[in-house]
């Protein structure tokens, strides 16, 4: 019998008592209660021609599909979509490198560290709209024109650069500065050391803040709302869309933005274990 | 002029030590590496935080507002029964939620954490779990429409398998669709926390009250609960601040039948009547601030977080 197994499992070797099961059971209904709605979704994207935004099909079609990349449609779609592709690069990159500093930072106590942890916390769990009306009122107080690149970026890093910076926080736990000490003893300057060890040691970490970063801003609509200025993103767009008309293609964009994801993600998964592999292979453990 | 003899006898001190070590306080490279998310976190949030409760106290009328000190933003805002009846329904749906998030994501989480033995298969739910949630939350609103709806897929499956003869009409645009939609965008905030604290758990703590001859329940409500705190303490804060900040969910589900505090907010800041979104603003602030520091009472989170 196996003795001190990863993790306390109950009842090992004596068949998985009833807790297993019931528990299980529930696990399985919550991924029906997941993504129940998300296959209707996927099917009805597919709805035919005259059907509407409810059951039954009437048909198969991908009219829907080509209706989100036809011009003069109420929403411009593949537009907003480069907007808000663009804008989370911008943010997820901003992200990366302001969390990433600041969580090595934290590692210490400094004067101030304690407030700005609140400060960190408050921009998280403050009601979204309102931290794109404060920066709105800012903007119209100083006479600025609130847009895309400008206000709306801010207004999306107050959300993300809390998050990275907590993300961080796990990450540098885990990180062991024994490595660090060894490179000062090797010789390295503090450069070498940040960009031959400390950064490769935390680099999946890092790519998942990225990515996590991208994702938020991605699907950001409520404190982006009011500092958009004249350019939408693509949530606001979506939005837009559906106080103005409902259509199966409401439908179509949730099925491309899902299997959007799904490529961002594998990418991004790809990567990460494509490092630990490598560095399995090295010997390093984390 | 008694300064000088004294940054005499410094020099030759000073230029033994090396440039990297200049005598700088330690904790000047901290405020280097944390300046850029301090500017962006003072500038963006602290700075326009402080601009709209000062903007509270404003006056205004049709053409704009002025800066007047008043009261009367707040008197009218706190004597509209419309006021105390949004903050309640919200605060209802908070607490519904809340409670059923809890008791899902903890169940999940604990079930993911001792109950699946293998760390791939774990990783294959984790994964399962967190794909909806790189969907977008409006999307995924609205996906619930065709499935709750009068001839949704929801319906007739019910009528399908016999188990109603006419379709439910309480399903879509009702406080029911409003609360399932919640829980279907909130749960993994609540199972995330919590599924990390239950992995710290050190597993010989469960082995030596087993040992001792503690029952299952007993494991769970004296070791185990107490020691996912943290991770519960988390998942609420989130799931709390979530739905009391919440505009799009109420709006598209509930048919009108429901407000929520800030699509009431939303609709003044349209109507450019700033000084009174701004009382709002407040208030939901202060009320939220209150719950997330009565939350935070219960653990110490920056001590768990840093470490």
């Amino acid at each position: 019998m196996m003795v001190g197994g990863q993790s306390y499992s109950p009842g090992i070797g004596t068949g998985r008592p009833w807790t297993f099961y019931a528990l299980a059971t529930l696990f399985g209904l919550f991924l029906l209660f997941l993504y129940g709605p998300m296959l209707v979704m996927y099917t009805l994207s597919f709805q035919g021609l005259h059907g509407g935004v409810t059951f039954p099909m009437v048909g198969f079609s991908t009219v829907w599909f080509e209706d989100i990349v036809k011009p003069d449609q109420m929403a411009n779609i593949p537009v907003s979509f480069g907007r808000s592709v663009a804008l989370a690069s911008i943010v997820s990159l901003l992200t990366i490198g302001f969390s990433v500093a600041a969580g090595l930072a934290f590692r210490r106590r400094f004067p101030g560290s304690g407030l700005l942890f609140y400060l960190a916390v408050a921009s998280l769990v403050m009601p979204s709209l309102l931290v794109g009306f404060g920066i709105g009122l800012g903007f119209k107080a100083l006479g600025w024109k609130t847009d895309l690149f400008t206000s709306a970026l801010g207004a999306q890093l107050t959300w993300t650069l809390p998050f990275g910076l907590f993300a961080m926080f796990a990450v540098v736990n885990r990180f062991n500065r024994a490595y660090e000490e060894a490179a000062n003893d090797l010789g390295a300057s503090p450069w070498q050391r940040f960009r031959y060890v400390t950064l490769p040691i935390l680099l999946p970490g890092i790519i998942g803040v990225g990515m996590g970063a991208f994702t938020l801003s991605y699907d950001e609509y409520a404190r982006t709302t009011l500092v958009i200025g004249e350019r939408n993103t693509l949530p606001l767009e979506i939005y837009a869309l559906i106080s103005s008309a409902s259509s199966p293609m409401l439908f179509a964009i949730g099925t491309v933005t899902t299997a959007a994801s799904f490529l961002v993600i594998g990418l991004t998964l790809w990567r990460i274990f494509h490092i630990q592999k490598r560095r399995a292979g090295a010997g390093i453990s984390k | 002029m008694t300064l000088i003899p004294e940054t005499i006898r410094a020099l030759p001190r000073l230029r033994q030590v090396r440039w990297p070590a200049l005598r700088l306080p330690s904790w000047t490279a901290s405020w280097l590496q944390v300046s850029p998310l301090a500017f962006v976190l003072i500038a963006l949030f602290a700075l326009p935080t402080i601009l709209f409760v000062v903007v509270s106290f404003w006056e205004y009328d049709r053409t704009g507002i002025y800066a007047a000190f008043t009261l009367d933003n707040y008197r009218d805002l706190l004597t509209t029964p419309a006021t105390i009846r949004v903050y309640v329904s919200s605060l209802s749906f908070a607490v519904i939620v809340w409670a059923i998030t809890l008791f899902l994501g903890f169940n999940i989480a604990h079930f993911l954490i001792f109950h699946v033995r293998s760390s791939a298969v774990r990783t294959v739910l984790f994964l399962l779990c967190a794909i909806p949630f790189w969907t977008s939350g409006i999307i995924r609103t609205i996906a619930w429409i065709p499935f709750l709806g009068r001839n949704g897929a929801f319906n007739q499956m019910l009528i399908g398998a016999g188990i109603t003869s006419q379709p439910l009409e309480f399903l879509l645009f009702s406080n029911f669709a409003v609360v399932v939609t919640y829980v279907n965008l909130f749960t993994l905030l609540m199972v995330g926390p919590i599924a990390n604290s239950l992995a710290k758990i050190d597993p010989a703590l469960i082995e030596a009250a087993r040992d001792a001859g503690a029952s299952r329940w007993r494991i769970m409500v004296e070791v185990i609960v107490p020691l996912s705190k943290t991770g519960i303490a988390l998942g609420s804060i989130l799931v709390f601040t979530q739905v009391m900040g919440d505009f799009f969910v109420v709006k598209a589900m509930s048919g009108g039948q429901s407000a929520s505090i800030v699509s009431a907010l939303a609709t003044e800041i349209q109507a450019m009547q700033y000084p009174p979104a701004a009382a709002n603003a407040v208030v939901l602030v202060i009320f939220v601030a209150i719950m997330v520091a009565l939350m935070m009472r219960v653990v110490d989170v920056r001590k768990e977080l840093v470490k």
